[in-house]
């Protein structure tokens, strides 16, 4: 549970931000595991939990919105992918083997021009927020989100909110998180940056 | 008759600081109570106080099983837990903040429990875990330093008295006791702060946060704090953190007691309701930056959406 991921909003982007370490017991075996996934030109998906739920759902997720854009010529929207991907999750959880899998889900939605975001955890529970967290984070983030954040914020005052909640949880989690993997998504589509 | 009335109506207009209290404190008894213990029983007087304790073999086990609401919810006795208390260092002083919320359980016992404990007038303590151990230990810690005071013919420092009560504390390791305070004053050496807990843990420090919903606190002092803040700035940095905690946290809240510790003794600054802070903010004080502290209230209007910006590019 020692994972950590955050998404936000700001004015026409949504920055997804999550550790990037991968631990089994108490050893690390990676350092730079890449935990969000792109799911399409204009979703990304960040992912924590149960080891192995984790890619496994994310990837079938990943192929079917693949199929909807294939058979439709068109992508899901943000909205309607993520009530798809939480009632995959909700009929997950009534199975013998469910996905325990918690998803901060970013989107720009081109037909609003508007960028959303969703938190959505392995019960099936989903919202839409300005600003989100998962793990340990959550405890020491929040409350800073809900100091500083804005969403009509530009990129660069985004990102500088982003890396107060990230210096908040290195300061005061006692487990170091290593780097974090942050990814962008506006109506451009998705890019990778260092923070 | 006059003077009867005066004594029992609220002591004036003016903002209660340590100096009245003491100067009142000084008027208020005569000379005839001298040796006399003031209504603190044995306390003070014949070193550490001992106490009764059930007759088992392990005392300690038998009122953990009575009182660990986590072990099992049905407890018959469930103690204060859930708390935000925080204190920090600056160039001005200490300041001093704390919520006002006690819990039995999910049970919202009460919400204007005062958890600043005025040890002297230039001494605080703040209350987190146990209520009773606190103020039962503070006061004590009180009466002590005083005594040093009387001996010594010089105020105790916060260093000896925080390291007094850990030493004390300590002495009644595992056997139940719940506190985690912070010990703030103004010594010799300026303002001084200390963490004091129950396990025996002591620490001199710039910045603590207690309780349940320190993590809250801590990630909006943290990110606001530095050095040479202004008394202003401190004050309603103070004020938003534990609002921060008394809005996500389920255990905190209510309202907020906010203290300044300064060189001439410490002031008290003001009492302010969480939700109102949600939605007006402090009003017309020293260090608000005006509006509520809520981020619906905070946001309101304003949009991610940029449509607007499609228009002009395209």
């Amino acid at each position: 549970m020692a994972e950590c991921s955050f998404g936000l909003i700001g004015k026409g982007y949504v920055i997804l931000a999550s550790d990037s370490t991968a631990a089994r017991s108490i050893v690390k075996m990676k350092e730079n595991e890449d935990k969000i996934k792109a799911l399409g030109p204009n979703l990304i998906m960040a992912t924590g939990g149960e080891p192995g739920d984790t890619i496994q759902f994310a990837e079938y997720v990943e192929r079917n919105l693949r199929l909807y854009h294939i058979r439709h010529n068109h992508t899901l929207r943000p909205s309607s992918a993520a009530a798809w991907i939480r009632r995959t999750l909700a009929d997950s959880l009534r199975s013998r083997n469910p996905y325990s899998v918690n998803l901060i889900l970013g989107g720009y939605d081109h037909t609003t021009s508007t960028p959303n975001l969703y938190w959505i955890d392995y019960l099936g529970t989903m919202v839409d927020i300005p600003f989100a967290a998962h793990g340990y984070g959550a405890y020491f983030a929040l409350s800073t989100l809900d100091r500083f954040h804005d969403p009509e914020a530009t990129l660069e005052e985004g990102l500088e909110t982003l890396k107060k909640c990230i210096r908040e949880v290195e300061k005061r989690l006692i487990v170091s998180l290593g780097k974090f993997k942050v990814k962008i998504i506006d109506r451009n589509g998705m890019r990778e940056i260092e923070l | 008759m006059n003077t009867f009335v005066s004594r029992f109506a609220p002591s004036s207009s003016v903002i209660p600081n340590s100096r009245g209290i003491l100067a009142d404190e000084e008027e208020e008894f005569s000379d005839l109570t001298w040796g006399s213990h003031a209504g603190f029983g044995n306390l003070g007087t014949k070193g550490i106080p001992t106490f009764e304790v059930p007759h088992l073999a392990d005392p300690s086990a038998f009122l953990r099983m009575h009182t660990d609401d986590y072990a099992d919810p049905n407890c018959r006795i469930k103690i204060q837990h859930g708390t935000t208390t925080l204190a920090f260092r600056f160039k001005g002083g200490i300041i001093v903040a704390v919520d006002s919320r006690a819990t039995a359980g999910s049970y919202i016992a009460s919400g204007t429990v005062k958890k600043v404990i005025e040890i002297n007038p230039y001494l605080l303590g703040t209350m987190a875990g146990g209520a009773a151990d606190c103020q039962y230990w503070e006061t004590y810690l009180g009466i002590q330093c005083r005594l040093h005071e009387l001996r010594n013919r010089e105020r105790i420092s916060v260093a000896a008295a925080s390291k007094y009560l850990s030493n004390l504390v300590y002495s009644y390791k595992g056997m139940g006791l719940s506190m985690g305070t912070m010990i703030c004053g103004w010594d010799k050496t300026g303002p001084a702060l200390f963490y004091v807990d129950s396990d025996g843990t002591r620490l001199k420090g710039d910045i603590f946060s207690v309780g349940s919903g320190s993590t809250y606190a801590y990630g909006v002092l943290d990110q606001g704090y530095h050095w040479d803040l202004t008394d202003g700035e401190a004050q309603e940095l103070g004020r938003r953190s534990i609002y921060a905690a008394g809005h996500r946290d389920a255990y905190s809240g209510n309202t907020i007691n906010l203290y300044h510790v300064k060189e001439e003794g410490w002031d008290f600054i003001g009492n302010y309701d969480v939700t109102k802070m949600h939605y007006d903010g402090p009003g017309n004080v020293l260090g608000a930056t005006g509006g509520g502290y809520g981020y619906e209230i905070r946001a309101a209007g304003r949009s991610a959406s940029d449509a607007d910006a499609i228009d002009t590019s395209a």
